[in-house]
């Protein structure tokens, strides 16, 4: 976040996602912007639809500020932040992150390029070789709050701390997200959010 | 005033329309266009109106649109860019008419290619028409442009063209909406020989619309959207951006060394005077459009020659794919930012789509790979949809892919000129869309060549729309175009019967005639959504 001590300089944080088409990186993206608005924050986003989500590498962006944003996209070397869903995927976009920038990434591969798939220990290492990185178990602890389909918003629980919003905003743009659903699914989305976050703190 | 929405440019555009009192909206799915017909869908279950349809074509719907403005009530059509070909022949003598209730075309551009086989760009659509033309730059626009473009549809009689392109149809912002206008009255268009083109009506509409050019020049002139800001502490440099440029130059519009006289051009017939105007200031001018060099183009009839020209056309921009900020950057003389590398320099492979696991198509692929094996040299056209992911490695099933339906088309041309075997393969909706007539075609000549539709009975590759006609009806409208009962087959397509269907395919080939084989299995996309 590039919220300098000099009073002119505005709060503006940039988020590139990351992920494999059906993994649900776009929900992710929806509910910090949904967090992002009820904080009165201006806030742009894109995403790309259609053939790219057949189970190909799905990138996204989302903007957060106190004043306005003109461009959907981020340039070069300015993300803040990386929020990826799949390792390998994580990856792709570092010429975005700037170099204080952070990547926060699920663990769990999605090995749907056969062979072509690097070794997992080596998409690892190079993720904790990065100046600022930080692997999560998204998966393990979506399952242990009642399904992996929540995954998702353990990742979003995970970036809650480097985020420039209030937790509590995350915590209502969850509910909101899963309200249709019934309050069980609101529970157990909330229970991965806030798994996401503590492992984080770990 | 209501709280600012955050919305898709899709999305912007839908509710722009209903509060500009639609009533209907037709459209054909496409990205980047799909959500705007999905949204407007939802409405129409909740409150009945506007009447809301997919319908078989562009072509169908831009008809459709039509025939609401000559009963005197709005509609939005919707498509992607590649649909206004398909539209373009309403399209084109729809510019001649007197458009009674506004008529307005929402056209998703695909600059970069992300979903779609070319990237033309639709204000040349627009202008080969002659209608009015205006292009958003971010979803604010989007929604605002959709109300006024009614408007204006209905003030010079004409459709209007609404360009929009990836980043502003899949770009999320805030909108400020306002009231909404009610439907309008059903009332019949005041006179019939305005909609009659036959030529003696056809030329004079013609005339009336070339008579109201400088009109429509004039509200261009001065529309607030093609703002020009004149510095008159800079003699070098000017920038002209069009829609969605301006979001990337305003971004890094503050790390000019020098402020820039600059020209925003969002509604077209683009503002020729305010163009030399600007030019009568500069020595240099910087054209930032997405998409094809449109004004660029125009620019030489426009202004003086002794002024550069940096472009698309000059070469200082990529002609291809889309803008980015670090374009922008470059092209306006500022660095860019360096990101972060791969610490270990780990290759990182690519991870194109594919088809999904399970898919239906998978087995068709591998019953005609096995059909034609032992048939040297063989031919498989192919079409637009998920099916076109066949051309893929493990697959190499098809060797064609070029416009919805071509697959037919070009599998009787290679027939007719001596090829055999060849067997076409497109998707159930592909096929209703525009691969009907060809199949008539080749009925015609009874065609020695073999029709796969793969029938997974769905739109699929935009989301899961409904097919316009119901799976099992299809088989009936094969045969009604005259295909023989005994060379038309309905089959399940699955893992268990890769060997028997391909048997039935290649039974089919040696038919010396023209025959059909629909294989029927739902998506396995839509399958999964109706569980949850």
């Amino acid at each position: 976040m590039r919220r300098n001590s000099e009073e002119k300089e505005n709060m503006k944080y940039d988020i590139v996602f990351a992920g494999v088409g059906g993994q649900g990186i776009l929900s992710v993206a929806a509910t910090i912007a949904s967090a992002a608005i009820s904080e009165n924050l201006h806030v742009k986003q894109s995403e790309v639809h259609g053939m790219s989500q057949r189970g190909g590498a799905v990138t996204g962006t989302l903007r957060i500020s106190d004043s306005e944003i003109h461009s959907p996209l981020v340039p070069l070397g300015t993300a803040d932040l990386i929020l990826s869903i799949e390792p390998l995927e994580s990856l792709r976009y570092l010429e975005y992150l700037s170099p204080e920038g952070q990547l926060v990434t699920a663990i769990a591969p999605v090995q749907n390029i056969g062979t072509n798939y690097p070794l997992m220990e080596e998409v690892l290492t190079e993720i904790r070789r990065l100046p600022n990185s930080r692997q999560i178990d998204a998966e393990r602890l979506a399952r242990e709050a009642g399904s992996t389909r929540a995954a998702n918003m353990v990742l979003v629980g995970a970036s809650a701390a480097v985020l420039p919003l209030q937790p509590e905003s995350l915590r209502n743009a969850v509910r909101k997200l899963f309200e249709r659903k019934g309050s069980s699914i609101v529970e157990m989305n909330l229970k991965a959010f806030e798994a996401g976050r503590a492992a984080y703190a770990e | 005033m209501h709280a600012p929405l955050l919305l898709l440019g899709d999305e912007a555009v839908a509710l722009g329309a209903v509060h500009a009192g639609i009533s209907a909206a037709y459209g054909y799915p496409g990205t980047p266009s799909t959500e705007i017909l999905e949204v407007l869908l939802r409405q129409a279950k909740e409150s009945r109106s506007p009447h809301v349809s997919w319908t078989t074509n562009e072509k169908t719907a831009l008809e459709q649109g039509l025939g609401t403005s000559v009963v005197g009530r709005r509609s939005l059509v919707t498509m992607k860019h590649v649909g206004l070909n398909v539209a373009a022949d309403p399209f084109m003598s729809s510019a001649l008419v007197s458009i009674h209730g506004g008529l307005v075309l929402v056209v998703a551009d695909d600059p970069g290619m992300h979903s779609s086989q070319n990237e033309q760009d639709s204000r040349y659509f627009a202008d080969f028409a002659g209608v009015p033309c205006l292009e958003p730059a971010d979803a604010q626009q989007a929604y605002d442009m959709t109300r006024e473009a009614f408007e204006i549809s209905e003030r010079f009689h004409q459709p209007v063209l609404i360009r929009i392109v990836t980043r502003v149809a899949h770009g999320k912002g805030l909108v400020k909406t306002a009231e909404a206008l009610p439907e309008k009255p059903l009332q019949k268009a005041p006179a019939a020989a305005p909609w009659i083109l036959i030529p003696s009506n056809a030329r004079k509409q013609w005339g009336e619309r070339l008579k109201n050019r400088p009109e429509l020049r004039a509200l261009m002139e001065s529309h607030p959207v093609n703002e020009l800001k004149l510095e008159n502490t800079n003699r070098e440099l000017g920038v002209i951006t069009t829609g969605l440029a301006l979001a990337y130059y305003r971004e890094c519009q503050s790390e000019l060394k020098r402020p820039v006289s600059h020209l925003h051009i969002g509604a077209y017939p683009f503002p020729e005077q305010k163009i030399r105007d600007l030019a009568a200031t500069v020595k240099t001018l910087i054209v930032l459009e997405e998409g094809y060099p449109f004004v660029e183009r125009f620019l030489r009839g426009v202004i003086p020659p002794n002024i550069e020209i940096v472009g698309k056309m000059s070469g200082s921009i990529p002609a291809q794919g889309e803008l980015t900020p670090e374009i922008v950057r470059k092209t306006l003389g500022i660095p860019s930012m360096q990101g972060q590398k791969l610490p270990g320099g780990l290759k990182l492979p690519g991870r194109p789509p594919q088809l999904c696991p399970g898919c239906p198509h998978t087995d068709s692929f591998h019953s005609i790979k096995a059909a034609l094996a032992s048939f040297q040299p063989h031919l498989v056209t192919s079409d637009i949809g998920c099916y076109a992911l066949g051309a893929m490695p493990e697959y190499n099933a098809i060797e064609t892919c070029v416009c919805m339906g071509a697959s037919i088309g070009m599998a009787k041309g290679a027939a007719d000129a001596g090829l055999h075997p060849v067997v076409a393969v497109l998707g159930d909706s592909t096929f209703l869309h525009s691969g009907m007539t060809a199949l008539l075609d080749a009925v015609a000549s009874n065609t020695n060549m073999t029709v796969m539709i793969l029938d997974n009975e769905t739109v699929a590759m935009t989301g899961g729309q409904t097919t316009i006609v119901p799976s099992p009806r299809l088989k009936d409208v094969v045969l009604g175009l005259g295909v023989s009962p005994e060379h038309l087959h309905v089959v399940t397509t699955h893992r268990k019967f890769i060997e028997e269907n391909a048997k039935l395919i290649r039974q089919e080939v040696e038919h010396p005639g023209i025959s059909v084989i629909i294989a029927v299995r739902e998506c396995v996309e839509t399958a999964k959504k109706k569980k949850t």
